[in-house]
Order: C-alpha cells, then structure tokens, then sequence
C-alpha cells in the first residue's frame, strides 16, 4: 500500500429499506428518516438517511478493504447532498498518507444529486500490513 | 441525524418573546443580540451524566451489520467487538428520550426554535475510536457544548451550527471521542403553492394575422378564402397553399365543428393553466382545423367526433382585456 492509492468504488443503492433499517439499528427515530409526508412537511422532498448510517457506511468501506485485522481508529465525515430513496451512492477512497501500521484514507461518496459526504478514516492495521 | 442531544419535541416556551414574522429575518439588533444569547451557552454542559439505555450488546451489533451490509467477521462470534462507528448508538435515547439531557442544551435549542429556527440537520460527525468496545461495556457519557457559530445562511436556510463533544466511557474508562455538529435553521421559503395564477399568454398580432384577432374582437370566426382558387385556409397565411394567390377574402365560420384529435396535458404545468386540461384540433364544417379548448365537458370527456359549437370566453386580467374562441360541447355531444 502506498500513497495516492485508490481504494475500488463501492456502489450502495439508497433503498428506503436501508434508510429505514440504518436509522432504526442506531436508535434514530426522527421522523424524517422514516416517514415521507413528515419528511415532506418538513420541507425535504422524501426520507433520507441518517447521519449514523453515513458513518456506518463509510466504516465499513476501509474495513471492507483492508480486511477483518484492520481497526477504525478515527471517522470524520462531513455530510453535503441528502441520500434520498431511488439514488444510489458510490463510495471512493484515496490512501492519503500510510505509516507504520496506520494509514488515512480519503473517503467521498457522491450521489445523483452530489457529493453525500466526505470524511477521513485512519484505520491500523496488522503487522506485516495488508495488500 | 440525532445524537446523544437530540431535538426536543417542542420548543421550550421563551415569556414574552415572539417569534419574528419572518424567521432569521429579525432586525439587525435583534439578530446581534440572539447571537450574544446564544454564544454564551458555549462551554456549557450538553449531557451530563448520560447512561447507555443498553449495555453493548450482540444482537444490537448484528442488528446495526445487517442494515450496513457489514460482514466483517470481527464484529460476530465469540470475541466480537462492536463496530467502532457504533459509538454513538449506545447513547442515543430512543423512542424513550435521553438520560443526561442538560438543562443548558434545552434552553440553547428552545431559544432557537423561538426565534424561528425549527429545522435540525447534522451536518459533521468526528469520531475517535480509543479501545473496542464488547458485548456487556456498560456506556456512560458527558457532553459539552462546544460552539455556536455566527449566523450563517446556507442552502437549506439561515441558522445556527452547534457543536457538540461528547466523551464516552465503558465501564467508567474513556472509550471514545465524540464531536457532533447540527445546523438549526429556518427553512428557505418555497414558492407557496397557492401563488396567484399568472398571466395568460397573449397572442402575438402581426400584419398578417390582425384580421383574424380583429374578427375575434368583434366575436366573429374569419376564415380566409384563396383570391385565385378559392381554397378556405386557416391559421391565416400571406399566400395560398394551393395555388400561390396573395389575393384573399374572408368567410365567418358557422361556428359547428367536432373534436378531430386532443391532447390532454398533464406535464409539463404552465402557470396561466390548471393541468390536466384538454387541448383539442377542431375541424370546422368549413374544412379547416383550429387548436382551441373544449368547455363544458370535463378534459378526460373529450373525444375525437365530439361535436362542438364556437363560442366566445373572456380570459380579462391584469394585463387588460382578452378574448378567446372556444368550442363548446354541443347538446348530445356528451358521452
């Protein structure tokens, strides 16, 4: 592994099901992540994920990549265009920098109406390091 | 989008304090003096005390990789740890409300929502991850309120960033940072969807079409009938079709025709027009045809060989007087 390398694109499709299932198994019960005509009154075309399945997603995007002996040490992400039901996001990477046994990745995930999110990861990894 | 501080379900009352007409449009001073109100809640307490309502559990773990599409297998079986991105879940309050709730926090959001600032959006999540956290970890947490930013206006609204830190312990040792930022924000005002109707478009009246317009003014039909050949033509042209005459008369239409063809449009809307309406070709008895809308009969009634007879609608509005030629079903046209 080096810097500047590209992780492979992970495509998610953003069903209702895993809106709904990501805001329920983080105890998110705002209604703007399961209810369509509160979501509406509220101003928002439809539900859309919460921030916590973001954060789940884009974890396991690196641990996905750098296998099971890979640890989550840091998540940041900053969130931008919602993920509505019907889109879909890609999620791609960027190793920006690479230690002894630790390594930051660049993570960006863009929908048909933008950039989702972006974030930084820093993952340690086993020795004698991974692939 | 919620965290261990979560938006209460109404606004706390503020005595004495309206809400200005239009949220995050207050007066200068008003606005100067919200943001002073508010940035002294900086430092305060967020969460105090806060206790995880579950211990960390696996079937919560299973639940949450499941949703996530997670098969890590670090995250099942015997020595499973939970998913570091699960921090936050164990503090979250649920359908039951929060424990550790500060008072502090309550008053910062209510005196958002007060002023008009209703909506809630997370919009940043940092985390640090400083031991794995397993299935029995029992969860304990403080917050404070870190910042609150300057009034911003951002795509959704004008409103307010709160930052939020969070540390979270198990079993009374740090396991984990947790910085939490919301926008509370007034939503930018949508076109309402009652706005007036505008306008309807006016013809455009030419040299060569202003005996038409004319003729409808004196609610009269004109058709125009070929110098050379005699041919009846409509829309009106400078020469015949037929025969190549600039020369021409005119006829006034009987005004009895029938539906040659419609179209119904639904999409997409045009202001001066309530979709779905018919759109229908009439042929007149004469032989020519004229675009025009059928009255007296609802649009999805509308047929090809229905029978129509013209008449004359005002369409007046701000724009002045405007008067249109329409077909209305004749008797026994319908159904």
């Amino acid at each position: 592994m080096r810097e500047g390398e590209e992780l492979p694109p992970l495509e998610i499709p953003i069903t209702r099901t895993l809106i709904v299932a990501g805001a329920i198994a983080s105890r998110d019960y705002q209604d703007v992540h399961h209810d369509a005509e509160l979501a509406r009154q509220k101003g928002s075309p439809d539900i859309f994920m919460n921030i916590l399945t973001t954060n789940g997603l884009v974890g396991r995007y690196v641990t996905d990549h750098f296998g099971p002996d890979a640890v989550l040490r840091k998540v940041a992400i900053r969130l931008g265009a919602p993920n509505y039901p019907g889109d879909t996001m890609v999620l791609t990477g960027s190793v920006e920098s690479v230690a002894v046994g630790i390594a930051t990745v660049r993570v960006v995930g863009e929908n048909g109406i933008g950039r989702h999110v972006t974030g930084t990861v820093t993952v340690t990894l086993p020795p004698g390091g991974v692939s | 989008m919620s965290t261990g501080v979560e938006k209460p379900e109404r606004a706390a009352p503020e005595a004495g304090r309206p809400a200005p007409a239009v949220p995050g449009r207050e007066g200068h001073e008003e606005a100067e003096e919200l943001g002073v109100r508010l940035k002294a809640y900086e430092g305060r307490p967020a969460a105090v005390g806060g206790v995880g309502k579950d211990p960390v559990n696996a079937p919560m773990i299973r639940h949450w990789c499941e949703a996530m599409g997670d098969t890590n297998p670090a995250y099942a079986g015997p020595g499973a740890v939970a998913p570091p991105t699960m921090l936050q879940v164990w503090t979250m309050g649920g359908l039951s409300g929060h424990t550790g709730r500060s008072a502090a926090y309550d008053e910062l959001l209510g005196l958002l929502d007060t002023a008009g600032y209703t909506s809630v959006v997370a919009t940043d999540c940092e985390q640090e991850y400083l031991r794995p956290l397993r299935p029995g970890d029992e969860i304990t947490f403080d917050a404070v309120i870190e910042s609150v930013s300057e009034r911003k206006t951002t795509r959704l609204g004008t409103g307010y960033f709160i930052t939020t830190r969070m540390d979270v312990r198990a079993g009374g040792e740090p396991a984990g940072t947790h910085r939490f930022r919301i926008l509370k924000y007034a939503p930018a005002r949508r076109k309402p969807k009652d706005r007036p109707r505008s306008r309807r478009p006016r013809p455009v009246v030419n040299r060569d079409n202003a005996g038409f317009w004319e003729g409808v003014g004196r609610h009269q039909l004109l058709i125009q009938r070929c110098g050379g050949c005699t041919m009846l033509r409509f829309p009106w042209l400078p020469g015949c079709n037929a025969c190549g005459s600039l020369e021409w008369d005119v006829v006034e239409a009987s005004g009895e025709g029938t539906v040659y063809s419609y179209v119904v449009m639904h999409h997409p809307p045009f202001e001066a027009f309530d979709p779905p309406y018919a759109v229908a070709l009439v042929e007149l008895v004469e032989g020519v045809r004229i675009v025009s809308n059928v009255v007296g009969v609802p649009y999805d009634k509308v047929r090809i060989g229905l029978p129509v007879r013209l008449e004359f609608a005002r369409f007046d509005d701000e724009d002045g007087e405007l008067v249109l030629p329409v077909f209305r079903v004749r008797e026994g046209g319908e159904g």
